[in-house]
């Protein structure tokens, strides 16, 4: 029994041992889960949103990061973005839309230029998710000891410069006073006057008022508009499988429900 | 006209009498009960793997330059491809979950024992194709998960004392994973090991319809026959059980195309979400984590942390490891109880039971995390309860007491 009970006690303390922080040292609204990544509220059916995610991954991204397991056209078919729209405004160069989206940069001279070459991201949704790409884009702030000036709370010292600078303006890491907690978890009060106690927290993002092109409510729908995009890229047939998996379920039940008939059938044989 | 034709086939062909011994005429018991169905659900996988794979074969490009795009123009380029390939690793998934069900019904209810020990050992072999089978797939895709695991699994073969090294030269076919590796375990998962693996499930069938099959109260079926000599206690397989699992095969497959269409990642137990990005042989992913069904055994591996008698603790665990699926094998020699049936078992052979099922399950959670000195330490207790209910049942098997098994099978 005294075994027994060790072996519970060990094995509820290997869960408490270990919290994992997916978006590095982001402080999101949850001051309590430091790392927690904000919600991109992705939404494959949301046309809209993906066309202009698609637009800012075009305009803003594709220069350095290709998408080559994707082609043109099955964007522009899925995004419901006519075909000579499609070509005219989102192909650069002499790519037709039956071709892969690669990019005309060599890997080997972007790693010079940034240390490592920029990856592929048709699938990084998949890999790392589209919160953690929501949460990655909003949190460049300004770092002068870095090479490009900037740094990234979610990805620490990445090698990505931040070209979204002029859209979101400039965001700094600054320090607030945010309440005390006591170890039960409630606040923290001065014994003599009742005063909530306060300490300094540093690692808050804040953007320099007026130094953005749109505002920081804008900035956060764009981003998750380019979150939902690369969702959808990493899982183009996400519709279509959702909408066929229905009518193949609803098929089988129908299916299961006479097949069960039939065996109450001949079940009564046996008695 | 059609007897005529028929006669004409079973002078030279025995179709009816095959269909007879096999389907119409097989004596089934009568209370069989819901863990009888893993069985049948197993075929049922099996073609969906066998079909599917052909239909994955027919774009796939075996070559570490090629592999990964392959998959992805499965994915995005071939008309239904990605519900081909959901399609085989939901049921590659589902194999597992079965199989291990389809085992542990045979312990439960004694199913090994005389005379069905050649049964349960064929069995066993077709566990261990489907684990060779689950392995060099699980390469294929060649993302980083894949090189790694791969990286993993071979060098275990390294650790061998001596041999190691050149051994594991020989199995790569190179001096790192590459290519090489990836056309040969490509070779193994398409031709060799389904080939090996109908072979040995056919044997497994007619060693099955030879000795007929356990039922839940462990009693000889066919100890009392009517008339006609067919055992009392028993229903044709055609069409009583087939009705039976043609409805089981129905929510089965809700359950399957549930995963397959809505979460084909399976929260990244079905694909490991590390495999999104292209095999890297430069860039070592955080831990390494293999797919859930091996993940118990994964857990033993680590759960050896020490050397012995001067062989490396990697050596050892590998052989404690191996050791975990090989012991399967001896259980028909092992359980020396009078009574086949756990229902009628005495309480030592329940709780060794229940043990070994949280111990399975305990290993099988501690494999899937990132190692930490307290998981090291219930690994290695685990690993040791679930070594106990083997080792120890000719001991608990042999003096508990058991209570009286009746003449005939008994329905609830």
């Amino acid at each position: 029994m005294r075994l027994l009970t060790l072996v519970l006690l060990l094995f509820s303390a290997n869960f408490v041992a270990e919290s994992s922080a997916p978006c590095g040292n982001y402080i999101g609204d949850d001051l309590d889960h430091i790392g927690t990544c904000d919600d991109a509220k992705v939404d494959a059916t949301d046309i809209a949103s993906l066309q202009r995610g698609a637009q800012l991954y075009m305009n803003y991204c594709l220069g350095c990061h290709s998408l080559k397991y994707s082609r043109y056209k099955r964007v522009a078919e899925d995004l419901d973005i006519p075909l000579e729209l499609f070509k005219e405004n989102l192909i650069f160069g002499d790519q037709k839309l039956g071709d892969l989206i690669t990019i005309g940069m060599e890997p080997k001279e972007a790693k010079a230029w940034f240390g490592n070459t920029p990856p592929d991201l048709t699938l990084e949704a998949g890999l790392r998710g589209p919160d953690w790409i929501y949460t990655y884009l909003k949190s460049f702030y300004v770092d002068e000891s870095r090479p490009l000036g900037v740094n990234n709370m979610v990805y620490e010292n990445v090698g990505m410069p931040n070209v979204l600078f002029n859209m979101q303006g400039e965001q700094r890491s600054v320090c607030r006073e945010v309440p005390s907690k006591a170890s039960n978890g409630g606040l923290k009060q001065d014994p003599l006057t009742g005063k909530i106690l306060s300490i300094e927290k540093c690692g808050f993002l804040e953007i320099v008022a007026g130094t953005g092109e749109v505002t920081k409510e804008e900035f956060d729908e764009s981003m998750r508009d380019l979150a939902n995009f690369m969702a959808y890229m990493t899982d183009p047939a996400k519709v279509e499988r959702e909408t066929v998996g229905f009518y193949v379920i609803l098929y089988l039940i129908m299916f299961t429900i006479l097949a069960f008939m039939l065996y109450r059938e001949f079940k009564k044989d046996l008695h | 006209m059609v007897t005529k034709i028929m006669s004409w086939f079973d002078e030279r062909l025995p179709i009816t009498a095959t269909i007879e011994r096999h389907l119409t005429k097989y004596p089934a018991p009568i209370n069989m009960n819901i863990w009888y169905l893993a069985g049948f659900l197993l075929i049922v996988v099996l073609v969906i793997q066998l079909l599917s794979g052909i239909w994955l074969l027919m774009n796939y490009e075996p070559t570490a330059e090629g592999a990964f795009a392959s998959i992805q123009y499965i994915m995005r380029d071939v008309q239904y491809g990605w519900m081909i390939r959901y399609m085989h690793t939901t049921g590659a998934s589902a194999f597992f979950a079965l199989i291990y069900l389809h085992m542990f019904r045979g312990m439960m209810y004694g199913s090994y024992q005389k005379p069905r020990e050649l049964l349960w050992v064929v069995g066993w072999f077709t566990y261990l194709l489907l684990c060779a089978l689950g392995f060099t797939g699980y390469v294929l895709p060649w993302g980083q998960m894949s090189f790694w695991a791969a990286q993993v699994i071979m060098s275990l073969f390294g650790s061998i004392p001596f041999i190691g090294e050149e051994l594991l030269t020989w199995i790569r076919g190179d001096y790192l994973i590459s290519g090489i590796t990836l056309t040969r375990l490509f070779a193994l998962h398409v031709v060799l090991l389904p080939l090996a693996l109908i072979a040995v499930i056919f044997v497994h069938i007619l060693a099955l319809h030879e000795v007929g099959s356990n039922n839940p109260d462990g009693v000889d079926v066919k100890k009392f026959k009517d008339e006609d000599g067919v055992p009392l206690d028993t229903k044709p397989f055609f069409p009583y059980d087939i009705m039976h699992d043609l409805y089981a095969i129905g929510v089965f497959l809700i359950f399957f195309c549930f995963i397959m269409f809505f979460y084909p990642d399976g929260g990244g137990y079905v694909i490991e979400y590390v495999n999104y990005e292209p095999a890297d042989n430069l860039k070592t992913p955080d831990h390494i984590v293999p797919s859930w069904y091996y993940t118990p055994y994964y857990a033993m591996l680590r759960a050896i942390t020490f050397p012995l008698f001067g062989l490396s603790a990697k050596f050892l665990g590998f052989v404690v490891m191996a050791a975990g699926i090989a012991i399967f094998v001896a259980l028909p020699w092992l359980d020396r109880s009078p009574v086949k049936s756990i229902r009628y078992k005495g309480v030592y052979s329940r709780f060794f039971l229940a043990l070994f099922v949280l111990s399975f399950f305990v290993l099988g959670y501690l494999g899937s995390v990132a190692p930490s000195p307290i998981r090291t330490v219930l690994a290695q207790f685990f690993t040791f309860t679930y070594f106990a209910y083997f080792l120890l049942m000719p001991i608990y098997s042999k003096y508990e007491k058991c209570k009286p098994v009746p003449e005939r099978v008994t329905l609830s």
